[in-house]
């Protein structure tokens, strides 16, 4: 198992990998919270895009509805504790379920009826807006009103309960962070992980070999799905309240995606520097535009929308691909022709 | 493994450290006492309540030279915009705190509401909450969130009472009514509380259909068709601005005059729902969180507003947001000091009686909200506002009911 | 309920979903000719509706009368936007395509915003509050008008289309690519304007729908959904499709409005379409081949 993880990275990425995680650990002393905050906000984003990029990158199903997951693993666990006092730990584990069956069910409409592309993409988004409606109108978690979490203390931290000041929670998200780099690089060398790859590259090639490309793309879609809601969870516990108007919203779906596709699909180091680059760009923004005395609200959106477009085309697959090249941590050593 | 144990030495180095930083706090912000008191104004100023937040952060402009007038405090205001979003919210709040802010208010929305009021909470900044509806922000037991805007329950209340005044007043009651109310937390929250607080007023209306509409909807023609289609007397509305442009529009071409339209919430009073409708835009009642004209300090805020904002009516948004900056530079002078804590306690024992809203004045109960607040009824007229009810903040009698929308030359 | 309700709002559903069509009509000329998801679809109509709401303002022209300036500099904008910005993106990944029109809308929506504000903003026409009677028919007049004006605007499209050689170029390079660039047309120039015809369409659409629709600058986005909705279940390709996608969602939002619960009425839009992509995904009027 150790192999199948941490082989063929090269000594120059085990030491960038080391230095960063050790320099993340150490922040939460140093920073006050506001830094804390933003990067609790990053590290969800990173396992988010993460989750998401299974589907994307790896099964190369493009979707655009993954706060659907998030929204559904949120109520799930968030429910299960208003009403019946069950933590979040084992709420988790209902909303990995839900999740992931409801990904199930999409991943199968849309590959028995051969669903693809720009289509699936829509109907991704149908299912998350066809949730958010839903759950304005389901009165047991609160409808539009939303559903509100007793929110108890802030003095001690409660890891069970996740009841806590925001270090725990950067604590926690920085472990889910981690641990979905860890689960996607076992993913991506094992077998499965290179009949993914095979099926992004050519779907019909792919089968000839004797792929079943259904049962793949499948797997790819329930994992994708159920991880998705893992940070809901959190999320749900992070801010105590929850209205279907906000955590289905279409803009919601749009912020997950925007960091691997920015970072570079399909890699595992692209979703994490595309949260980092993008959070870091808005926070930045606001800084420079204060300096320069800016105050026109939209002003940021629009420097921000300015440097998506920048990127997208001077670096098509992403941030990380050139900036790894030039460091020289690409993973496997480069064949000699 | 590896991580937990780390986890564990780092929350003890970590309590050693935020004890540090916590009791350096204090004692840094009180020897800034006599210096103007830093209140971060967090408002949705960007995204889909922007109009709303600009329209808020309009009393924040004006509110320095009252506030002087009064002979309270300087207040140095930290702008911040919650870009409507939930994530924004928290973390602006904790980069105003961490920037030196003493004081939030804020944040229009109930969930960016609820959101600061944690990190004010977990802070110990005390947050004044200008508006915001939602009754579970007050009952989480915070000891630093104070709220000067009345829940849902409290402005259906009031709006009952003031019906049955308005309905002796003109001596015609309606018997049956259509309740419309958009689909958001507020119209929500207020259709949940008709059925609790209803029944004890003794209504001289049942409520026949109940139609919940989509916040985003653009077109509401079918909504209105389906209300006509009840045959009710009046129309019960709680809807936003844009809405309630687009009903009045759909009521006048379906050819439907309900003998009123009460609303409770925003919209039907507001500048550009009169400016856009003219004449049609008379007629509507609407029982809100209001100012009483009789007040002198609604007076004042009036004469500055007006000055600063000649096109412009007070409403809702400019006198509780300003009310909010006056609970903090009271809390201030009394507290003596910018000490949060302190400033926190000189809240809770906030009397204010000289201000603008309708009622007692400002108060705040143990669990920090403002339960003796009264709503007002409004009425528009001849392109204007009038107080219709209740009788003690009133300055002109209702018309009810109202005139024919055909018959309105 | 009485049977003029039904009557009543299906008529106004007809309208209204007529100009939905015109909307949609411009996003499936773009995409069944380029292929590009155009996810800026929304905004691009509430510049539209920004000019008329504008020219209104300053000079009382009526929309309808300015429809064809409007549609007009849509056409400009359609056309360099294609040209300069999208046209490397063509032959791109779905996700690159999407990233670049999302980068767009942000910037539109942004801009619309910072110039004029948050504040709603609409055209209150002479006839703004007219409506037609029937027999038990209530018709509202905005309506009637900006449905007759998209029956005509998508007319003259089709004629375009049917008749005119760059109409049939542009159906060339649409059935195949390569065939066209070896019987010699300029696809790129063709691309271009296919995008700008496609911005026409959203234009002219535009200044309908402000006749009884304000504009906000968040407007945009549930509009493209809208826009997808409609070329999905009406058909890829297909343009009487996307008209008859856009009365379609038009009639039956209206009707389960009325039916049901009106807040939930955009499920049975979603409804429709997941089910129109599982058993008919050429939509309904589509071709076989995609």
């Amino acid at each position: 198992m150790t192999s199948l993880v941490f082989a063929d990275i090269p000594v120059r990425g085990w030491v960038a990998l080391i230095v960063a995680a050790v320099l993340l650990l150490l922040v939460p002393p140093f920073a006050n919270d506001y830094v804390i905050t933003v990067l609790v906000l990053i590290f969800y984003f990173a396992f988010t895009g993460q989750a998401w990029n299974i589907m994307m990158g790896f099964a190369g199903q493009l979707s655009l509805g993954h706060a659907f997951y998030v929204g559904l693993g949120a109520y799930a666990a968030a429910a299960l504790y208003v009403h019946f006092g069950i933590g979040p730990w084992i709420g988790m584990l209902a909303g990995i379920l839900i999740s992931a069956w409801c990904g199930a069910v999409v991943g199968f409409l849309a590959f028995r009826f051969g669903v693809g592309g720009v289509y699936f993409a829509i109907l991704t988004i149908a299912f998350a807006e066809f949730a958010r409606i839903g759950f304005d109108h389901f009165r047991w978690v609160g409808g539009s009103s939303g559903l509100f979490l007793p929110v108890a203390q802030f003095k001690h931290n409660d890891l069970w309960s996740l009841r806590g000041n925001p270090t725990m929670f950067y604590y926690v998200m920085f472990g889910l962070m981690v641990a979905a780099l860890i689960v996607c690089r076992a993913l991506l060398r094992s077998r499965l992980g290179f009949y993914w790859q095979a099926i992004r590259e050519d779907e019909h090639a792919a089968r000839a070999l004797g792929i079943n490309t259904f049962r793949c793309k499948m797997i790819a879609v329930v994992i994708s799905s159920g991880m998705t809601s893992i940070a809901g969870v959190v999320f749900a516990f992070y801010y105590n309240n929850l209205f279907p108007e906000q955590t289905f919203h279409i803009s919601k779906s749009i912020e997950i995606i925007l960091g691997p596709i920015i970072g570079g699909i399909g890699t595992l180091i692209g979703p994490i520097i595309g949260a980092f680059v993008l959070t870091g760009l808005s926070e930045g923004l606001l800084d420079v535009l204060a300096t320069l005395k800016i105050t026109v609200p939209g002003a940021k959106q629009v420097f921000y929308g300015v440097c998506l477009i920048i990127v997208i085309i001077l670096m098509p697959n992403g941030i990380w691909p050139p900036l790894a090249r030039a460091l020289g941590l690409t993973e496997r050593p480069e064949r000699k022709p | 493994m590896s991580i937990t144990r780390y986890r564990i030495n780092r929350r003890h180095l970590m309590a050693g450290a935020g004890a540090t930083l916590v009791s350096l706090g204090p004692v840094s912000r009180a020897f800034a006492q006599g210096a103007p008191l830093k209140v971060g104004v967090l408002l949705p100023r960007s995204g889909a309540q922007a109009g709303i937040g600009q329209d808020c952060y309009r009393a924040v402009e004006i509110a320095p030279g009252l506030l002087k007038d009064l002979g309270l405090p300087a207040l140095q205001i930290m702008g911040a915009d919650t870009e409507t979003n939930v994530d924004t919210s928290r973390s602006q709040a904790e980069k105003l705190i961490a920037e030196g802010a003493q004081l939030l208010v804020g944040a229009f929305d109930s969930g960016q509401s609820s959101a600061i009021a944690q990190v004010a909470e977990q802070k110990g900044i005390p947050f004044v909450i200008n508006i915001a509806a939602a009754p579970p922000i007050t009952e989480q037991g915070y000891k630093f969130v104070f709220r000067n805007f009345p829940t849902a329950p409290m402005i259906l209340g009031d709006a009952f009472a003031n019906q049955k005044e308005i309905f002796e007043a003109a001596g015609s009651a309606p018997k049956t009514a259509v309740f419309m109310h958009v689909n958001d937390t507020f119209g929500t929250a207020m259709a949940g509380g008709v059925g609790a607080v209803m029944p004890k007023f003794n209504m001289s209306y049942t409520i026949a259909q109940t139609i919940s509409y989509d916040p985003t909807a653009r077109d509401l023609s079918v909504e209105v068709a389906k209300a006509k289609s009840a045959n009710a007397d009046v129309l019960i509305m709680v809807s936003r601005l844009n809405d309630a442009i687009l009903i009045t529009r759909e009521l006048v071409k379906q050819r439907w005059t309900p003998q009123g339209v009460l609303s409770m919430g925003p919209g039907w009073y507001e500048d550009q729902y009169l400016k856009t409708l003219g004449k049609l835009g008379d007629g509507p009642l609407s029982f809100v969180p209001w100012y009483d004209p009789n007040k002198k300090l609604s007076k004042a805020l009036e004469a500055a507003h007006t000055k600063a904002y000649p096109e412009i009516m007070l409403n809702t948004n400019h006198v509780y947001t300003f009310e909010a900056l006056l609970v903090a530079a009271d809390a201030y002078k009394r507290a003596g000091s910018a000490d949060p804590k302190a400033l926190a306690d000189a809240i809770r024992k906030t009397n204010i009686t000289d201000n603008v809203s309708t009622g007692p004045g400002i108060q705040f109960n143990e669990k920090g909200q403002n339960d003796k607040l009264k709503n007002s009824a409004i009425q528009n007229r001849g392109g204007k506002l009038v107080t219709v009810a209740p009788k003690t903040a009133a300055n002109a009698k209702a018309e009810f009911p109202m005139t024919p929308y055909d018959k309105r030359g | 309920m009485p049977f003029e309700i039904y009557l009543n709002v299906a008529a106004a559903g007809v309208l209204t979903g007529l100009v939905y069509g015109l909307m949609a009509l411009g996003l499936s000329v773009i995409f069944g000719v380029i292929r590009v998801v155009n996810f800026a679809h929304g905004e691009m109509m509430a510049i539209a509706m920004y000019i008329a709401v504008t020219l209104f303002a300053a000079f009382k022209l009526d929309p309808l009368l300015m429809m064809v300036p409007i549609a007009v500099v849509l056409f400009a904008f359609g056309y360099l936007l294609q040209a300069h910005l999208i046209n490397p993106f063509i032959n791109r990944p779905e996700h690159s395509q999407f990233m670049l029109l999302v980068g767009i809308g942000i910037i539109i929506l942004n801009t619309l915003l910072m110039i004029f504000g948050p504040d709603a903003k609409n055209v209150q026409t002479s006839y703004a509050f007219d409506s037609y009677q029937v027999g038990p028919l209530i018709i509202d007049a905005t309506k009637a008008y900006a449905g007759g004006a998209a029956i005509l605007v998508s007319a003259a499209l089709f004629a375009f289309f049917r008749f005119t050689l760059v109409g049939q170029a542009i159906r060339a390079c649409a059935d195949n690519y390569t065939g066209a660039l070896v019987v010699g047309l300029n696809v790129q120039q063709l691309y271009a304007l296919t995008f700008g015809l496609g911005s026409a369409c959203v234009g002219a659409a535009g200044a309908m729908i402000v006749l009884f629709i304000d504009v906000t600058p968040p407007l945009g986005p549930a509009y493209t959904l809208l826009a997808f909705l409609i070329v999905i279940t009406g058909g890829l390709g297909s343009m009487p499709g996307a008209l008859v996608g856009g009365v379609l969602i038009g009639v039956t939002e209206a009707m389960a409005g009325l039916l049901f619960t009106p807040s939930a009425k955009s499920m049975f839009s979603f409804a429709l379409l997941v089910i129109v992509l599982l058993f008919r995904p050429q939509g309904l009027l589509g071709t076989s081949a995609r």
